[in-house]
């Protein structure tokens, strides 16, 4: 997951976090709405009225950063076990009935949430939200279903990971950075810790944290606000509050003294590649207009086509094929910022690691300039517009900012916030948080003699 | 955090122009044909509702007309598009681009090109300047050439481990053995070192012209506006493309390939039979492919593999149509030790659905499956409502298709479905195995 795939959701994400920028949009745009039912359930509706399709998702706000020591993978697979029937509805009966109207359902997990959603035609509304309301407190698990999907989902850690040099780097890297913190835990989980999770683990950890108080229910697309309102207290009304999960604590990073080092060789690698993650605050944790200077920075950086990275190590004088640097502050705990690069076959790794490494110094030390944090802050605006052309995006954006501790403020705000981003702001934040102790370098290098 | 992880994939495509079939309630918009003044047409859906404007083009053509030993021609021109133009050299072009917020993508199929726009309606007017300047003025500066064609050799030495790539790579040289689709569009470190920027000019000059193009336009758009930036942004091509003539596809089923990799999985893929897009027994193949492994978390592949055994996390099956070809492949990953028992499972599906056919019950779920999904996984964005106006254009399935297409799919019978699942699941599948122990 941490690969060049990992580039492109990241850069999702910015242009997630930032679609409500332009004043245009606040006036033109749909109006979203929200209230909290009694159970605690937090209710968003988006409406868009395009096309006759709704997208209905439900957030928990528990991930795999919320497991228990010892037991990786459980929120995970506790996702995939959602899916095997209730005391109301039999095993397959919900993806049945989804999928006889021609609907598509999915669901992920995250560090820090887990979600699952449908799109269907709005007259299945109802139909889906009275499914997802009843496995919010119903699932019935037998071990007859639980242990083939123990199976499957360490078919998944062989695909996703095993199968990925690039993946297996990733959660080596993630291990190093958190020293003490679960970020440092793979989302799918430690193959030895999966294949011993059991169905007791699964109910305990849904009664634990599947309850409406501890979620969020989006619905976006061509809906009627208070119609959607009246559904969700007719359906997710009636379920009770089962749990109290309480605020989320996890256990906190040491400041870190030390730069890291991870290097993985393998013979499936053709061409090596270098990537350096930063610990640096998330948008929850940042100091006022911090973590949207860290998004400027990433783009000035890296992140768009004239770029810093680019320019120098692409473009003109071509040494990589790609040089990139991203800021993913949606974390409920901690951000990262990474910077990436493969060179050009017949260019060493050290040589590239050894401009990257100038062109960050440069960048601390001399700050970036007032053109461009003012193209950057463009780059960034202009792409927001497009966001609001599908609804699933926009119920993405919503979800994920509101279960992972922002407000929806936090997202009205942010155009203004970024526009306040000054010169000062950037240059600090590269001061501050571009430190080699805070980071850990990653290669990616082919097998000695393969 | 956002690197989130799916309960499923998706049914793997082997590298096959996936089939834009589904079903829009015709209420929800309206095409419109568009004739410029020049004579070029575009079908149109106007929409206000978010201020963007997208355009699409098709050409045919693609990566079957790379010549011999120049493979991967059009997948390096696929890289081109936003590497200079007119008095713009490659960082000016994307700056522009980038400040109006524009995007501008182009791509290589097996049959066609396909490039699309997507703009601002305030900034439409310089969009389509760019577009225009990007099909009629590239400058094909030797350095752009050079760092794209440096980026692809990358890409390819970095995938040539890659056991899912090398499953895929396989399947295809056997099936169509002699035929350009045997070649591998991507191309080789070695065909793309040899092409020159001379072969370059020349190849463009013949596949983009206006005799091979479709196009569609969605968003902020009327139709005079739209007959003028058609005008504008491709008057300027040819009148017409000069293709090498393809001919049909003489596809070989049966061939058992292994293949040692050292991987954590075993990839599995199987080919069959598949029908083509203007057969009229496309949609009761259509139809028995979602039977068998298709998009639905209900497909019996799916139930079999997945669901009760815990073989795989992805398994599926799809129906892959090119203009000069069809088959229907079955991909799946799963752990080494448990590989032949995966593929004799596999198999015996296969030949039960052929012997059998599917219940009654089960082809009036999919039915409806595939009737209602159209909607949900067409109609949500402008892009992809566009990418079904040029499917429909280019597969010729008329302008008022999406209001028969349910009629076509309720017409189908369960004799017919039983009879395709006979025709096509009965034949010996060319079976590609790549993992560890196999050679």
């Amino acid at each position: 997951m941490r690969s060049k795939s990992r580039l492109l959701a990241i850069a999702v994400l910015i242009a997630a976090a930032l679609f409500l920028r332009l004043p245009a949009f606040a006036q033109e745009g749909p109006q979203i709405v929200s209230r909290t039912l009694g159970n605690g359930l937090e209710v968003v509706v988006i409406p868009d009225r395009r096309a006759p399709v709704v997208t209905h998702m439900v957030w928990y706000k528990v991930g795999s950063a919320d497991e228990e020591r010892g037991k990786s993978g459980l929120a995970h697979f506790l996702e995939h076990l959602m899916f095997k029937g209730t005391k109301t509805y039999p095993e397959r009966e919900f993806s049945r009935k989804v999928a006889e109207i021609g609907g598509e359902e999915n669901a992920f997990t995250s560090t820090d949430y887990t979600a699952y959603y449908q799109k269907v035609s709005p007259q299945a509304l109802e139909m889906v939200m009275r499914y997802e309301a009843d496995r919010m407190e119903n699932l019935v698990l037998t071990d007859e279903n639980v242990l083939p999907e123990r199976d499957v989902i360490l078919e998944e850690r062989r695909q996703r990971i095993d199968s990925s040099p690039h993946a297996i780097l990733g959660e080596a890297m993630g291990a190093t950075l958190y020293a003490n913190h679960p970020y440092g835990i793979p989302i799918i989980g430690w193959q030895h810790e999966m294949g011993a999770l059991t169905r007791e683990d699964a109910i305990a950890f849904y009664d634990r944290h599947y309850t409406p108080n501890n979620a969020i229910l989006i619905v976006a697309g061509d809906v009627d606000t208070e119609a959607v309102f009246a559904l969700a207290q007719s359906t997710y009304g009636k379920v009770r509050r089962r749990a109290e999960p309480g605020v989320r604590v996890r256990s906190a990073e040491p400041e870190p003294l030390a730069a890291r080092r991870v290097t993985y060789s393998d013979p499936r690698v053709a061409t090596p590649s270098i990537q350096r993650t930063y610990a640096v605050p998330s948008y929850r944790q940042a100091q006022p207009r911090e973590a949207e200077a860290l998004d400027i920075l990433a783009v000035i950086m890296g992140g768009s086509s004239g770029s810093r990275f680019r320019s120098a190590l692409v473009v003109d004088d071509p040494v990589a094929t790609h040089a990139a640097a991203y800021y993913d502050g949606s974390g409920y705990d901690y951000g990262e910022f990474t910077v990436f690069s493969e060179p050009l076959p017949g260019n060493a790794i050290e040589a590239i690691e050894a401009k990257l490494d100038v062109l960050i110094d440069r960048i601390v030390k001399e700050g970036v300039t007032q053109e461009e944090l003012e193209s950057a802050r463009g780059v960034l605006v202009r792409s927001t517009i497009f966001e609001r052309d599908s609804q699933s995006r926009m119920a993405q954006i919503y979800g994920s900012v509101l279960a992972s501790g922002g407000t929806i403020a936090d997202i009205v705000e942010w155009p203004d916030r970024v526009r306040q981003v000054t010169l000062d702001d950037v240059n600090q934040a590269a001061r501050k948080w571009l430190d080699p102790r805070r980071s850990v370098t990653g290669l990616l290098m082919p097998k000695e003699g393969s | 955090m956002m690197n989130a992880i799916f309960r499923t994939v998706l049914a793997p495509v082997a590298g096959a122009f996936l089939l834009a079939v589904a079903h829009l309630p015709a209420a929800a918009f309206q095409i419109q044909e568009v004739t410029s003044p020049l004579g070029i047409k575009a079908w149109l859906v106007e929409d206000y509702t978010v201020p963007i404007v997208t355009v699409s083009a098709a050409f045919k053509g693609g990566s079957v007309q790379d010549p011999p030993g120049r493979e991967g021609l059009a997948n390096l021109i696929s890289t081109l598009f936003d590497e200079g133009a007119g008095e713009l050299d490659s960082k000016a072009f994307q700056a522009r681009l980038e400040k109006l917020g524009t995007s501008l993508s182009y791509s290589d199929g097996r049959d066609r090109f396909t490039g699309t726009m997507r703009a601002l309606k305030e900034d439409s007017e310089e969009a389509f300047e760019l577009m225009r300047l990007s099909l009629t003025q590239l400058r094909f500066d030797e350095n752009a050439i050079g760092r794209m064609r440096q980026g692809l050799k990358a890409q390819i030495a970095s995938d040539a481990n890659d056991a899912a790539d090398k499953a895929t790579r396989e399947l295809r040289n056997s099936l169509f053995k002699g035929h350009p689709y045997a070649r591998s569009s991507r191309g080789t470190v070695e065909s793309l070192d040899a092409i020159t920027r001379e072969e370059i000019i020349a190849h463009f000059g013949k596949l983009f012209a206006r005799d091979n193009l479709a196009v569609a336009v969605v968003g902020a758009m009327n139709a005079a506006e739209t007959a003028q930036m058609l005008d504008k942004v491709f008057g300027g091509l040819p009148q017409k493309a000069q293709l090498v003539p393809v001919g049909p596809a003489d596809v070989k089923f049966g061939e058992q390939i292994e293949m040692e990799d050292s991987g954590s999985q075993t990839e599995i893929s199987l080919a069959l039979p598949g029908v083509q897009r203007n057969s009229p027994k496309f949609f009761a193949a259509y139809l028995m492919n979602e039977i068998l492994g298709g998009g639905a978390f209900s497909s019996r592949l799916y139930d079999e593999v997945r669901e009760k055994r815990g073989l795989a996390y992805s398994v599926g099956s799809s129906l892959s149509t090119f203009d000069n070809a069809a088959y229907l492949t079955i991909s799946t990953a799963t752990r080494a030790d448990r590989a032949d028992e995966t593929l004799a499972l596999i198999r015996s599906q296969m030949q039960r659905l052929a012997s059998e056919g599917p219940t009654q019950a089960e082809l009036d779920a999919v039915k409806k499956y595939v009737i209602g999904s159209y909607a949900i996984n067409n109609l949500d964005s402008s892009a992809k409502i566009a990418g079904v106006l040029i499917a429909m254009q280019t597969q010729g399935l008329g302008i008022d298709y999406i209001e028969k297409r349910e009629a076509l799919i309720n017409a189908v019978t369960l004799d017919e479905v039983k009879a395709v699942a006979a025709e096509l699941l009965g034949v010996e599948p060319t079976v590609v195995i790549v993992g560890p122990g196999r050679s």
